[in-house]
């Protein structure tokens, strides 16, 4: 028999109970339902907090801060030393918290370690205002570390580091009252952000807008290059050179080589020298192992849903088998090979398990593409740029394939018994 | 037709079961089957003339003794060449239709052809030719279970006949059909064997059935104890001798 007929004979036979076919295949449909959606929502999720660590930062980036001395309580005060005791506002921690400020010491220090190929200091900046010609003002941050970040833009282009141009990436919720038809009318335009030195005084800087990018959970906040940061900066000190440099944060490239356990190696070495340094992963993988989690429970819960229909699946063919125990005698005595008769059924329960996991994706794409246009736009319209429900073909095709292979070997006992069947015995009629 | 296509047993022993239940089919069987020949097995249920039936169509084994198609040795013969000897040579007729019911009355003719593996264009041509030699061209896009029982029968001949094989092995080929269509199906098998030179082995109660056959086997309780030798027949198949120690 040929593989064309075998596969048509199949097909033509798991349609010939159709109640019974139906019935399973609900049952499979409702296990590849459950998979499809789960798997949507963990990627949908997880693309999500991908965006949001791009937001914060590169993979091969630390955030480097001193290790705070003052912590322990009860140890008493710490004496001042002149050169390491400054202390700024910081962004790392809860509102008002301060850190230990990083010298150019420190800077060298930390520059110096096996391991770390570049340090950059985060220079804070506290702009007033932004502007779009005469239009209104509005209130304005720069985030301090987009420099090294990966915004999650809706138009423009990425922040260029090298270039002498003053670069913004503007929030997109600064576009309308700015006085932009669009976020693509947005870019290329000239914007002037105000800003006030220590003395008081009142400066403006122009800058062009490069991007627009989404709101971000983890950071908040315009990104600018290093050329606008140091424009910024020059005007926010208002020509006064400070005696101690000192930043409150600095951000340490490493070499993208290094494994898990040499990162894990190198903070040690920089936290044995006093320095905290943590990398975007230490500080959103308990994000991601929460949703990990969660996903997994629910992509649990689905294949006990599978394993059930496959229990529908075996409980229907090995029916078929019996319903058919004549068909297949008269077949066996017209010369088809037992191996023949075992793909038959074999290729039956494949096309059943193909059927359900179908329509049960189908399905499973066109509600939950609906349900999140309209949690989008509702419910979860506070997290822009979150698509609960992420299908990609490749995971749709894979619990396509998984549901398949499910079925085929649900089909094998069956499949068994019928290639087994003596023609004689199949025959008989008394 | 080739005149060394003869089926030739020897000594068949067959048992089914073991112990207390152990039941004797057949106790030692000797057959010879010429090309072109017809033939009757005749016995009561139980006889044993069906499982003679099957082992001679290599359907089963033989416990014991030995069979020869065409000169070849059954047991030598590898599952697969017997798969393929069933699917090339023989045609066969059961009692009951066997056919597969929501299915055209062409795919049912034609399935022999599609487990040989012959293409969809083919196998259809020849499908049709035999529906149009048992009258049914005009069925054959009905299903099955759409049709009268002589109808079935007649499509069931025409499954056995379509891969043109050398021996139609029928088992009570009229047993569920009235006297008229039973006829008919007769006319239609013996006419067969005449003009294509097909051999018929069939297996019967109907005494009437089998006196219209060239020899007529007797078997009981697993012995053959009649071996009519035709009377007015060309006497060039006088091939069978009587098997077994009563």
């Amino acid at each position: 028999m040929r593989t064309k007929d075998l596969v048509a004979t199949a097909i033509s036979n798991t349609f010939r109970s159709k109640l019974r076919t139906t019935l399973t295949v609900l049952a499979i449909f409702v296990g590849a339902f459950t998979l499809t959606l789960t798997n949507a929502v963990g990627a949908g999720v997880s693309q999500y907090v991908d965006a949001q660590v791009g937001a914060l930062g590169s993979p091969d980036v630390f955030i480097i801060t001193q290790a705070d001395d003052q912590s322990a309580a009860g140890d008493g005060p710490v004496e001042y030393d002149p050169n390491s005791s400054a202390t700024v506002a910081s962004q790392q921690g809860p509102p008002g918290t301060t850190t230990k400020a990083l010298t150019a010491a420190d800077l060298a220090a930390i520059a110096d370690t096996n391991g770390i190929k570049s340090v950059d200091p985060i220079r804070a900046v506290q702009p007033d205002y932004i502007e779009y010609g005469s239009g209104a003002q509005y209130e304005f941050s720069i985030n301090a570390t987009s420099a090294v970040t990966t915004a999650d833009l809706t138009a423009g282009a990425q922040l260029d580091g090298t270039a002498a141009q003053a670069q913004l990436v503007l929030p997109d919720t600064f576009v309308t009252p700015l006085g932009f038809a669009s976020a693509d009318d947005a870019v290329g335009a000239s914007v002037s952000i105000g800003i006030t030195d220590i003395l008081g005084e009142k400066h403006t800087v122009d800058a062009t807008v490069v991007g627009v990018s989404l709101e971000s959970l983890l950071a908040s906040g315009a990104g600018a290059n290093d050329a606008l940061i140091v424009e910024l900066s020059d005007a926010q000190s208002g020509g006064i050179e400070t005696a101690v440099t000192s930043y409150g944060v600095a951000v340490a490239h490493f070499d993208t080589a290094l494994t898990a356990d040499e990162i894990t190696a190198l903070k040690a070495d920089l936290a044995t020298e006093g320095y905290d340094a943590s990398t975007i992963e230490d500080q959103l993988g308990a994000v991601q192992t929460v949703i990990n989690g969660i996903v997994g429970v629910l992509n649990a819960f689905a294949v006990i849903a599978l394993i059930a229909a496959a229990f529908g699946i075996i409980n229907t063919l090995l029916m078929s088998v019996q319903e058919r125990t004549r068909e297949i005698g008269l077949m066996k005595a017209m010369g088809l090979g037992g191996g023949k008769v075992y793909t038959l059924f074999s290729l039956e329960a494949i096309v059943i398990g193909f059927l359900g996991s179908a329509i049960g994706a189908g399905v499973a794409i066109g509600l939950g593409s609906a349900l999140s246009a309209v949690l989008s736009q509702g419910l979860l319209s506070g997290l822009p740029g979150l698509n609960i429900l992420l299908f990609e073909p490749v995971s749709v095709a894979f619990v396509i394939a998984l549901v398949m292979l499910i079925a085929f070997l649900s089909g094998t006992l069956p499949a068994q018994r019928a290639a087994k069947q003596n023609p004689i015995e199949s025959l008989r009629y008394e | 037709m080739d005149s060394e296509w003869v089926i030739d047993a020897q000594g068949l022993e067959k048992s089914y079961g073991s112990g207390a239940s152990r039941f004797d089919a057949l106790k030692g069987v000797s057959v010879q089957i010429a090309p072109g020949e017809t033939v009757a097995i005749v016995g009561k249920s139980g006889s044993g003339k069906s499982t003679l039936m099957h082992l001679l169509a290599l359907l089963d084994e033989p416990d014991k003794g030995t069979l020869q198609v065409a000169g070849n040795d059954a047991k030598s013969l590898s599952k697969r060449a017997v798969n393929e000897l069933r699917n090339k040579e023989f045609g066969f007729v059961f009692q009951q239709f066997f056919l597969t019911p929501n299915v055209s009355v062409l795919e049912n003719v034609i399935l022999p052809l599609k487990i040989a593996g012959m293409g969809g264009k083919e196998r259809r041509r020849r499908g049709m030719e035999v529906l149009e030699q048992l009258e049914l061209a005009d069925k054959a896009g009905n299903k099955a279970t759409t049709l009268s029982g002589g109808q079935k029968q007649r499509v069931v001949i025409g499954r056995a006949l379509v891969n043109e094989p050398r021996v139609i092995f029928a088992d009570e080929p009229t047993g569920n059909l009235d006297t008229a269509t039973g006829a008919v199906v007769e006319d239609i098998l013996f006419e067969l064997n005449r003009s294509q030179g097909i051999t018929l082995v069939i297996v019967t109660h109907d005494e009437e059935l089998a006196a219209r056959c060239d020899r007529q086997i007797y078997i009981r309780d697993g012995l053959i104890v009649s071996n009519n030798k035709p009377a007015h027949h060309t006497g060039a198949h006088a091939l069978t001798t009587a098997g077994g120690a009563a």
